[in-house]
């Protein structure tokens, strides 16, 4: 039990740092904020593969390891290239002439 | 050896998502931090697939190259107005993921009653239902679907049954052995629900939802965590989880609305009846040759864009008014409303991929308040963030919605295709002001026309 303990410590504090990281996020790059978030809990891609990779897997832990692994990893590779492709555009042409 | 160093990884990986959300705050450092983002999930595939219990790689090999092989194009050949609808898809897959490992660990029988089975029932839950709800708002956004909200008399009950059903479902396969049927029931719910969760969602609420969405996904990935008991994806999700509860938090605010209202509000088919009431009431319209100069003589234009834009794919047709306009010497500025468009942020994606700079993207507050010292107010796509009725009328139902001031300016222009409502379904008071003239058209050919005079007349 003390494990689970301790992962809910390390949830709550992940969850109040990221709240206050994002808190600090300027509007001006909210939807690049919410798919490079996106990207990450593509993570889901640890657990698939350690579902997939293992010994005398079932067949049916097989399938659903490897349909796992696909949407995870469309998830990580479309999650981080779009929200780069979003970030090239943001450009800084001329000083504020404020 | 290698036991000693995988836990190493993982941590860097984890270190590695912190800083790339930490390096999103400014967009001097933001692509530093999509590039320690990658490097964080690398090492964790790489610490991964290293594990001694991972022994078969062939078909984690394969799943790695589709998977890649699909998500690569699809980020790059999608346009950019359809942002929205890649991030909703590419949540859906995310969800999925979760949602079928979940189910596999379930099915190899060996996950103990209790905290860890309670675990996966909210990982399994959430995964499948935002699967669905992902596909729903993804085929809404890509107008698969009408946009409009879907209800049906007694919906939010309906609706709330089904999750409930699925959470005693989910409950009693944590405290008893259930029987066979029940896992495939509950899943069928937890699908089921997603659907009728953003079946009544209409467009303009999809900021919100897709926002809730991400949260989902994120604490779906770190309910897997506890069932794995892997650190790394307790971080990871649950900094996925507050990005998109923040997000969502600061979409309802902008809208003056709960979190309830959004999901069980059904908000257009109530108002539609106080639309219906509103006679014709005369406007003033222009032409595209009035419209450009007028905006020759202005000294301050502020452009306020929404999701007509973007629908109009204008973007690119207002950079080059935009650039007409500052070659005479006019301050032009961009006034961005947080709810403008399908998704948060959406209309500064637009804007820079026009080669805007994006420091004269102004959001609602800094802006707000150069309103009176503007000559024109040049409103793009956008309806219901501009409607001051939400500042006067206490019967109106977005009395109290911040809005962006655009009536305050001297003159006040506002590209429309026809006189209709917007999502709200409320008759806009702007557009019958004094100093208010309706260009009517389509976005882009309208602002090409005054940019074909502005060039003319020069």
């Amino acid at each position: 039990m003390q494990s689970y303990e301790f992962g809910l410590y390390v949830f709550m504090l992940a969850a109040f740092l990221g709240f206050e990281l994002c808190k600090r996020v300027s509007p001006l790059l909210h939807t690049p904020l919410m798919s490079l978030s996106n990207a990450i809990s593509a993570i889901a891609v640890v657990g698939a593969i350690l579902i997939s990779g293992e010994k005398d897997a079932s067949t049916l832990t097989r399938a659903l390891g490897f349909v796992a692994v696909v949407c995870a990893t469309l998830n990580v590779v479309a999650g981080y290239l779009i929200t780069d492709r979003m970030l090239r555009m943001f450009r800084k042409r001329e000083p504020d002439k404020k | 050896m290698i036991e000693n160093v995988l836990p190493a990884i993982y941590l860097l990986a984890s270190v590695g998502f912190i800083l790339a959300v930490k390096w999103m705050n400014n967009p001097a450092t933001a692509r530093r931090g999509v590039i320690i983002g990658e490097i964080g999930m690398l090492l964790a595939v790489i610490g991964t697939l290293l594990r001694p219990e991972v022994v078969e790689y062939r078909w984690i090999l394969i799943g790695l190259g589709i998977g890649s092989a699909i998500g690569a194009p699809l980020a790059y050949l999608m346009p950019m107005t359809a942002v929205p609808q890649l991030t909703a898809l590419s949540h859906a897959f995310g969800a999925m993921a979760s949602a079928l490992i979940g189910t596999a660990e379930f099915y190899k029988g060996v996950i103990p009653l209790g905290f860890p089975m309670g675990a996966l029932v909210v990982e399994t839950l959430l995964g499948f239902l935002t699967t669905t709800a992902s596909i729903i708002a993804f085929a809404k956004l890509q107008e698969l679907m009408p946009t409009r909200p879907m209800t049906y008399k007694g919906q939010n009950v309906v609706s709330l049954s089904v999750l409930t059903a699925a959470i005693v479902i989910g409950g009693w396969m944590v405290a008893a052995p259930a029987p066979a049927w029940a896992y495939p029931a509950f899943v069928a719910l937890a699908l089921l629900f997603g659907i009728m969760l953003v079946m009544p969602i209409g467009g303009a609420d999809m900021p919100t939802v897709i926002a809730l969405l991400n949260s989902y996904a994120g604490v779906a990935a770190a309910a897997m965590g506890f069932v794995l008991n892997n650190r790394l994806l307790i971080i990871a999700g649950a900094l996925n989880g507050s990005a998109g509860l923040i997000l969502s938090i600061i979409m309802c605010k902008a809208m003056n609305r709960s979190f309830t209202n959004v999901l069980f509000g059904a908000f257009g088919q109530i108002t539609a009846a106080v639309a219906g009431t509103t006679a014709q009431r005369p406007v003033r319209s222009a032409n595209p040759d009035e419209a450009a100069s007028i905006l020759d003589s202005a000294r301050s234009v502020i452009v306020i864009p929404g999701y007509g834009m973007a629908v109009a794919q204008a973007q690119h047709k207002i950079r080059e008014l935009y650039d007409a306009l500052t070659k005479r010497g006019i301050d032009v500025k961009f006034a961005i409303h947080p709810v403008a468009g399908r998704m948060p942020g959406h209309m500064n994606v637009l804007l820079a991929e026009a080669d805007i700079p994006y420091d004269k993207l102004l959001e609602m507050d800094e802006i707000n308040g150069d309103f009176p010292n503007t000559d024109v107010a040049l409103v793009i796509g956008a309806n219901d963030v501009v409607n001051p009725l939400a500042r006067t009328d206490k019967t109106s139902p977005i009395y109290g919605t911040p809005i962006l001031d655009a009536d305050r300016a001297r003159t006040v222009m506002v590209i429309k295709r026809s006189m209709s409502p917007g999502f709200a379904g409320i008759d806009n008071e702007l557009y019958y002001m004094n100093n208010t003239l309706m260009l009517f058209g389509d976005a882009k050919n309208f602002v090409a026309g005054i940019v074909k005079e502005l060039a003319g007349s020069h």
